[in-house]
């Protein structure tokens, strides 16, 4: 049941938007089946299945509205949920940012390439392929296999009609070594699992974890450093990129809470913030990447650009906040794609004559809205680099640093690769702000 | 705790459409009236419940667990003068976990039939058989006595799903209206209703019918000064708590002054919504002009609203013993709390430091009468006198460190995740001697006193953490004299335990908490409170946060 085809769902959608009585109805469907494994200590811990379908029905008489949902699909059921919507609209107050429903929409057609599903078998022979080649070389492995396949589907009384289906998959895993002084991490998410190779993301993980024992202290302070992908953007956390990106919101902005908010009231749109080799888009048609073709909203995603040779040159309005500001609305998309080069992380590695590469960071939480300054830590695999070449593992560092600050001290930027939905290059910056040493590995 | 959900819900710039990201408020909207209708009888949950166990066991299982959940929750979000959103959920399903030839599988469906619970059950058990494949430890369960036919309630004086929605919103908006009025340009206000209704069922014959109750009334208030672009908030000093809706009737004998000097006030179990609104308006207010602290070494006051989230991330992560064991290595992180707990010589703090572990607690977030693996909750010491002595851990993990029984501490977030170890309310003891917040900043020669939770990071195995705040003020010679702003701390776990001075006697005793503490793949957040006296931390670490882009 979990997945509906298009026609199943919008016919279903169609059958439920007949039973109301109310100005404007919008009917939405959404469904994910995913199963995946954990294990820890080169033994599984929990493996499971997840299987889920529901239907929201807003009904909205003048500027009121109210929002029902169920997860059974027979007609009683049905018409029940459009009832309820529709009692809870007549005792809503009126909303005050009321924006009438979406008529037609043209929408994009993003890929979906999914060649294989992974079955309980196939997660647990890929949990197998990754703890069998660290127990043989007497290393633990911990890691987490998830994916699946997912729709959303929406109809309403103005003739919208949309649907889309996609599949995602992301494997990780941190590599430790027996006697836990050294930790290695890889990850990678896919659209097609057959594109995902647990034993390779294990190896680097591993030669990590092996290459990281005997760490030194280096003294906190300011670096030029490596960021790879894992320290950039994160798919279960805030991240530097994707705080930044996440934080173009117009209204946070021109309300005067924002890093955007300009002095004396307005945001920056407009300005250049970063350094002019930055750019950044959303593209939902990017094979790589696939996108959502439409937002919560029903607003159609387009190609989008969002920072172009370090000026910002577009910020997410709501529908609301457009209307009252007399511009067109932002689809919210759900990655963006930050451009770069040609060169690898090794490649500009070879190309640093002093500095640290940065695996991944971890636990980063703002410490200032204002300048966007985040606070956070290193964590599996950290290395001095000297003369275009790694020298020597180094502890952890914590560090308080803005992303803002961070694109104005680009030194070089890699090839960019897929991670978390979205595809980010490594980034060589001077100056990054390390502010204490930690003994954790 | 779901970190993302966290850092978004904490802006409360949360719209519906953030909200479904939020396991618990992402489930069916349904009519608030709906919420007060009576789940299935234990009788039906009884049956459904047998017809799972039953097919675990033809599918080869030695043990099963199942737990019917029917989750409801309601949300009302309001900023400024307007009501955003009101929003009632409903969750209803079924989790079944069982164990095949050692391995755990998990399953979860919707559909609460007797058909569809066997059904799930055997998909349970294929997915244990699969993964025979990679078994290298069999799993142990410590053994569990059954306890028949029983139930619990959370002791609530009235259920705030009782309360007409329109008296809530109204609430909130007069909160609203209270820090607007104080000098705040915005305010985004959220009050949070939990009803967990648990029916847990074992192959050891337990059938436990619970029902968990919880609020969180919250706010951040933002001050703006257009000229220069500067911004600043405060937000709420309230807590999570398992209350029902009396938390927000106010009672002079459940607040706490802070420090003379300070205009700050802390809450026990009753809040004052309206008082707290109108003060952090005024505060965020003078949050624009306040001085910047000068970095350095300073002795530490920190309220209980503060240390709670200290608490939390320096002593309660490290001493889950899944952590320490690796199980989290991927994703939380591992433990420096290693198990040389067994000779009980790891240094933690100074002889000051008694911290318990409880699931008991009244007016707590994690008080329930049984865990989610048929365990009776308790209360037991985590360090004495400054030395570890105990981890948290569950019914798989006890023989690990010679222990026969269980703490009590499996939980899942709702009834379509698996259950797994879960942080107990870590709590810190209040000092044995009296001792006021006044008698205790009195003796501090250069310090700063800080209430209420902001920023907080720490390393994936709990040595280096750097924390912030809400309100600081600055401590010479025994007084308050200035409020600051711009400051954080840094410290090792170990360092700053071993530098705590003493707390404040049982009077000045207050439970911080959140619904939100994030663990697991795929992530699962849990409700936890951690309770303490006003404490005082000699020689820490405080930089200067401030930054110019």
């Amino acid at each position: 049941m979990a997945i509906l085809s298009k026609d199943e769902a919008q016919a279903l959608l169609k059958k439920v938007l007949t039973y109301t009585t109310a100005d404007e109805c919008e009917a939405s469907l959404r469904g994910r089946t995913s199963g995946n494994i954990r294990y820890a200590r080169n033994s599984v811990s929990t493996a499971g299945a997840q299987d889920s379908v529901s239907l929201a029905v807003e009904a909205r008489f003048g500027k009121r509205s109210g929002i029902a949902t169920c997860n059974e699909f027979d007609e009683a059921t049905l018409r029940r949920c459009v009832q309820r919507a529709e009692e809870i609209a007549r005792l809503a107050p009126e909303s005050p940012e009321y924006v009438p429903l979406l008529g037609p929409q043209t929408y994009l057609s993003p890929p979906s390439a999914a060649t294989t599903t992974l079955t309980p078998a196939l997660r647990a022979q890929a949990a197998a392929d990754s703890m069998n080649l660290c127990a043989a070389k007497n290393l633990t492995s911990a890691g987490f296999l998830d994916g699946g396949t997912s729709f959303r589907a929406m109809r309403n009384s103005k003739g919208l009609e949309a649907y889309q289906q996609s599949t995602n998959t992301e494997f990780s895993v941190t590599v430790r070594t027996a006697d836990g002084r050294g930790s290695g991490y890889a990850i990678a998410d896919v659209t097609d699992p057959a594109k995902l190779n647990t034993k390779a993301l294990t190896q680097r993980a591993a030669d990590k974890a092996t290459g990281s024992v005997n760490a030194k202290a280096i003294e906190p302070g300011k670096y030029t450093v490596i960021l790879e992908p894992a320290a950039l953007v994160a798919s279960d956390d805030l991240s530097l990129l994707g705080g930044l990106v996440g934080g173009l919101d117009a209204r946070s902005a021109d309300e005067g809470r924002s890093f955007m908010t300009k002095k004396g009231g307005g945001n920056r749109k407009g300005e250049k913030l970063f350094d002019e080799r930055i750019n950044i888009y959303s593209d939902p048609l990017n094979a790589e990447v696939p996108g959502n073709a439409f937002d919560g909203d029903g607003l159609p995603t387009q190609r989008m650009s969002w920072v172009e040779k370090g000026v910002v040159k577009n910020m997410y309005y709501s529908r609301y906040w457009a209307e009252k500001n007399k511009v067109a609305p932002t689809a919210y998309p759900n990655g963006f794609i930050m451009t770069g080069g040609t060169q690898s992380t090794a490649d500009l590695i070879k190309g640093t004559a002093k500095g640290i590469l940065v695996t991944r960071l971890w636990y980063i939480r703002e410490v200032d809205p204002q300048t966007l300054l985040y606070t956070g830590l290193t964590r599996d695999g950290t290395f001095y680099i000297e003369n275009g070449a790694i020298k020597f593992p180094i502890k952890n560092l914590r560090f308080n640093e803005s992303p803002i600050i961070m694109l104005n001290n680009i030194e070089a930027i890699g090839r960019p690769v897929r991670l978390a939905g979205c595809l980010v290059p490594p980034l060589k910056i001077r100056d990054f702000t390390f502010t204490s040493l930690s003994d954790a590995i | 705790m779901n970190r993302r959900d966290f850092v978004g819900l904490t802006g409360l710039g949360a719209t519906a459409l953030l909200l479904p990201s939020l396991p618990g408020f992402g489930a069916k909207r349904v009519d608030p009236s709906r919420l007060l209708e009576p789940g299935a009888d234990t009788i039906l949950k009884k049956r459904l419940a047998d017809a799972a166990l039953n097919a675990a066991k033809s599918a080869g299982a030695s043990y099963a667990d199942v737990r019917i959940g029917r989750s409801l929750n309601q949300y009302v979000f309001a900023r400024e003068k307007q009501v955003q959103n009101i929003v009632s959920t409903e969750s209803y399903g079924v989790g079944i976990r069982v164990l095949v030839n050692g391995c755990w599988g998990f399953a979860s469906t919707s559909v609460v039939t007797e058909a569809s619970l066997a059904a799930t059950a055997r998909l349970a058990a294929d997915i244990a058989k699969a993964n025979k494949l990679v078994l290298k430890e069999p799993v142990q369960l410590a053994p569990q006595q059954g306890y028949g036919e029983v139930s619990w309630k959370t002791p609530i004086v009235q259920s705030a799903f009782e309360v007409p929605v329109k008296q809530k919103a109204d609430l909130l908006l007069a909160a609203n209206a209270a820090a607007m009025d104080a000098g705040a340009n915005y305010i985004n206000s959220a009050l949070f209703q939990v009803n967990e209704q648990k029916y847990f069922a074992s192959t050891d014959g337990s059938y436990i019918d619970q029902d968990i109750h919880r609020l969180w009334p919250t706010f951040n208030v933002t001050a703006v000064d257009t000229k220069s672009g500067k911004f600043r908030s405060r937000e709420a000093l309230s807590a999570p708590v398992g209350l029902g809706y009396e938390y927000l009737t106010p009672s002079a004998a459940e607040q706490v002054r802070g420090p003379q000097g300070t205009d700050t006030v802390g809450y026990k179990l009753r809040y004052d919504i309206l008082a707290d609104a109108a003060l952090a308006g005024k505060q965020a207010k003078a949050k624009l002009t306040m001085k910047s602290v000068t970095p350095g070494k300073y002795d530490l006051v920190l309220d209980p609203g503060h240390l709670g989230l200290t608490i939390h991330e320096s002593v309660g992560h490290p001493t889950e013993l899944d952590r320490v064991l690796g199980y989290e290595a991927n994703y939380a992180g591992t433990s420096f709390a290693t198990l040389e707990w067994k000779a009980k010589n790891l240094p933690y703090g100074s002889p000051q430091v008694n911290i318990v572990a409880d699931k008991t607690q009244p007016g707590s977030v994690g008080n329930v009468g049984w865990d989610d693996e048929g365990v009776k909750t308790k209360e037991w010491d985590i360090i004495r006198a400054g030395k570890l002595v105990d981890y948290q851990k569950i019914r798989d993990q006890a023989h690990i460190v010679g222990q026969k029984a269980s703490d009590g501490c499996c939980y899942a977030q709702s009834w379509e995740d698996v259950q797994f170890q879960r942080m107990a309310n870590i709590s810190l003891k209040p000092g044995p001697g009296k001792l006021s917040v006044d008698e205790m900043v009195s003796k501090v020669d250069k310090g700063i006193y800080i209430a209420g939770a902001g920023s907080f990071s720490i390393d994936q195995q709990r040595f280096n953490f750097q924390f912030g705040g809400q309100l600081f003020f600055a401590i010479e010679k025994g007084k308050i004299t200035e409020p600051l702003e711009d400051v954080a701390y840094q410290s090792n776990t170990q360092e700053f335990w071993g530098a705590c001075q003493g707390s404040c006697d049982a009077s000045d005793y207050r439970l911080f908490g959140t619904f939100f503490d994030g663990k697991g793949q795929p992530a699962q957040v849990s409700s936890v409170s951690h309770g303490s006296a006003t404490t005082r931390f000699n020689g820490v670490n405080v930089i200067n946060t401030a930054r110019k882009v």
